[in-house]
């Protein structure tokens, strides 16, 4: 290196070709020198490619179960597919015919168990997390809430059974099978809006405090704004679950059969009993000989889309709310 | 300085989370229009202190108030509307806290809260607040932007301009100047000087210079005690009354 700078010093015009600058000049041919790899740095770099690919190949055993069923049973179901099949009732026994009946049941249970714990479920979660004290009681009732979050879909069932059939003296009906429904997403919906409250940073509130400002206006002005994008998608969430379960209407409202006017979107009442795509999928590939293939995949199809419908409505919304989240 | 009217009154003023004690036994008094600086090293109970003076003590988990404080002869404790208490007196915490709004609507926040809604009135009351916080002319031109989105010097002058939206009686500063740089402390402590004239201040800082500069009064905790309080003339002659205040004053230790 001292020889080349000597070089350099000599050949006092840099812009004659002198023998070595050549070589000086180029700093890439110099940090190869330099930086020659360790093996430590080797090792390093070895595990780190191993640990990428490791998860991506995990990430990819996830999404090839999920795509390969979406084709199979859009490929089962092609025959029926088509507007008729989701606006007919089920005829012949289940063995011709469309699904309307069931669409609607289900899309009226959704809608009304929704009405019914995502405004019960939120106003808890704010009363748990921004005004409940920390004492026995509030411990008990979080207690209560994960649990109940974990309790299986039967005996959700059971207790709707008890308190709405019986009890409350609705009978089998839309109604009580909703508000099954509503109690069985009530605790995930409190436990998701509560984590969204969380995320709220405490220094936000006590600013707020410090001027003066009460609880409500606080959370109304700074808290709800800024988790409102968690809580909506905790609510969303939920509308899958309410629309898979097939355990918790089983006995509180849906039938095997019944017959609605189709097409027209009021057909059921709040007392009547209805049919459900997940109860109407379990009878006819269960229950019923004979079906001819298509029509429990075609449900299906219909089953999965309504609820990719509704999670794509609420991928969107929250994407929508994100970009104006202000921290 | 002993005939003059007495803002706030503290005395026998005990505090303890849980169970560790952080004041014990604490009394003094705060002159109207007057700086009263608190020094004292970490956990000698300064930020609690303020705390208790405005009452957010309560939504500390586990803390336990003994004793009595008053503000214009009237216990805080007793007051009915814990709000109206909040609103007389601003606060400024060490770390900065921009709310997740507009630069606007920061500092509009109090007073909207306490009912002003008139967007004239607002305008000018938050240019005033801003200009006293020394960090009008840096956004007056981008009131909209999201306050989060300042530096954090922005930040923390913009927190002072939220505590004096509501035009407190009182204002409170704990460690204000963590975040902000030295010129700019210099402007915000011109702007204290000028705001005695009307309000009083309580400046809790860690800088012992910056109280012998700005106060008029200086009081020294230290694990919960109080160890001395007097005027600045006494407290940085050179013989103030207790040994220990004179070590810490003059970095023989802390």
């Amino acid at each position: 290196m001292a020889r080349q700078q000597d070089a350099n010093i000599v050949n006092s015009n840099p812009h004659l070709p002198g023998p070595d600058t050549g070589s000086f000049q180029n700093p890439a041919s110099r940090n190869a020198i330099l930086f020659t790899e360790t093996p430590l740095a080797r090792r390093k770099r070895l595990a780190e490619n191993m640990a990428k690919g490791l998860f991506l190949l995990m990430t990819l055993l996830i999404v090839i179960p999920l795509i390969l069923i979406v084709f199979y049973l859009f490929y089962k179901a092609s025959p029926v597919l088509s507007l008729d099949f989701l606006l007919t009732n089920p005829a012949r026994g289940m063995r011709a015919g469309g699904i309307w009946a069931a669409f609607l049941g289900t899309i009226y249970l959704v809608l009304i168990s929704l009405l019914v714990s995502a405004p019960i479920g939120v106003l808890a979660a704010v009363y748990l997390n921004e005004y409940a004290r920390d004492n026995w009681l509030t411990r008990i009732i979080n207690l209560a809430v994960v649990n109940l979050a974990g309790v299986p879909s039967i005996v959700h069932a059971l207790f709707g059974v008890g308190a709405f059939v019986l009890f409350a003296r609705m009978g089998r009906s839309i109604l009580a099978a909703s508000l099954t429904l509503a109690i069985m997403t009530l605790p995930v919906i409190i436990a998701a809006t509560k984590e969204a409250l969380g995320a709220v940073p405490m220094a936000f509130r006590e600013a707020c405090w410090n001027v003066g400002a009460t609880r409500w206006q606080t959370i109304r002005r700074i808290v709800l704004p800024n988790s409102i994008s968690g809580i909506l998608t905790g609510i969303i969430l939920q509308v899958s679950r309410a629309a898979g379960e097939t355990a918790p209407i089983m006995f509180t409202g849906a039938v095997f059969y019944k017959a609605i006017s189709e097409g027209d979107i009021f057909a059921y009442g709040l007392f009547d009993q209805c049919m459900a795509l997940s109860m109407h999928l379990f009878t006819i590939s269960t229950q019923v000989p004979n079906v001819p293939e298509a029509i429990p995949y075609g449900t299906a199809v219909v089953l999965l889309g309504t609820v990719l419908l509704v999670n794509l409505l609420a991928i969107a919304l929250r994407v929508y709310l994100r970009s104006r989240k202000k921290w | 300085m002993g005939n003059r009217k007495k803002k706030i009154e503290i005395s026998h003023l005990k505090v303890s989370y849980d169970q560790k004690q952080a004041l014990n036994d604490i009394s003094l008094d705060i002159y109207e229009n007057e700086i009263l600086a608190i020094i004292g090293p970490a956990q000698s109970g300064k930020t609690t202190l303020l705390k208790v003076i405005n009452r957010t003590i309560e939504f500390v988990p586990g803390a336990k108030v003994e004793g009595t404080v008053k503000i214009d002869g009237e216990n805080v404790r007793g007051m009915k509307s814990v709000y109206e208490l909040r609103r007389r007196i601003g606060m400024v915490f060490p770390l900065p806290v921009g709310l997740p709004l507009s630069i606007y609507d920061n500092v509009a926040f109090a007073p909207r809260t306490a009912g002003m809604s008139r967007r004239a009135e607002l305008d000018e009351l938050v240019e005033k607040c801003l200009r006293q916080a020394a960090l009008w002319d840096e956004v007056k031109d981008r009131l909209d932007s999201l306050g989060t989105r300042l530096s954090g010097g922005q930040q923390q002058r913009l927190t002072i301009a939220r505590a004096l939206s509501h035009q407190p009686e009182i204002l409170c500063l704990d460690e204000f100047s963590i975040a902000v740089d030295p010129v700019t402390t210099m402007r915000i402590e011109d702007v204290l000087k000028e705001l005695r004239l009307q309000i009083t201040i309580i400046l809790v800082t860690n800088l012992v210079q910056q109280a012998r500069r700005l106060a008029d009064r200086t009081a020294f905790l230290l694990n919960g005690d109080l160890i001395e309080i007097d005027s600045n003339e006494v407290i940085f002659s050179g013989s103030p009354a207790n040994k220990i205040t004179y070590d810490y004053v003059s970095g023989i230790f802390g």
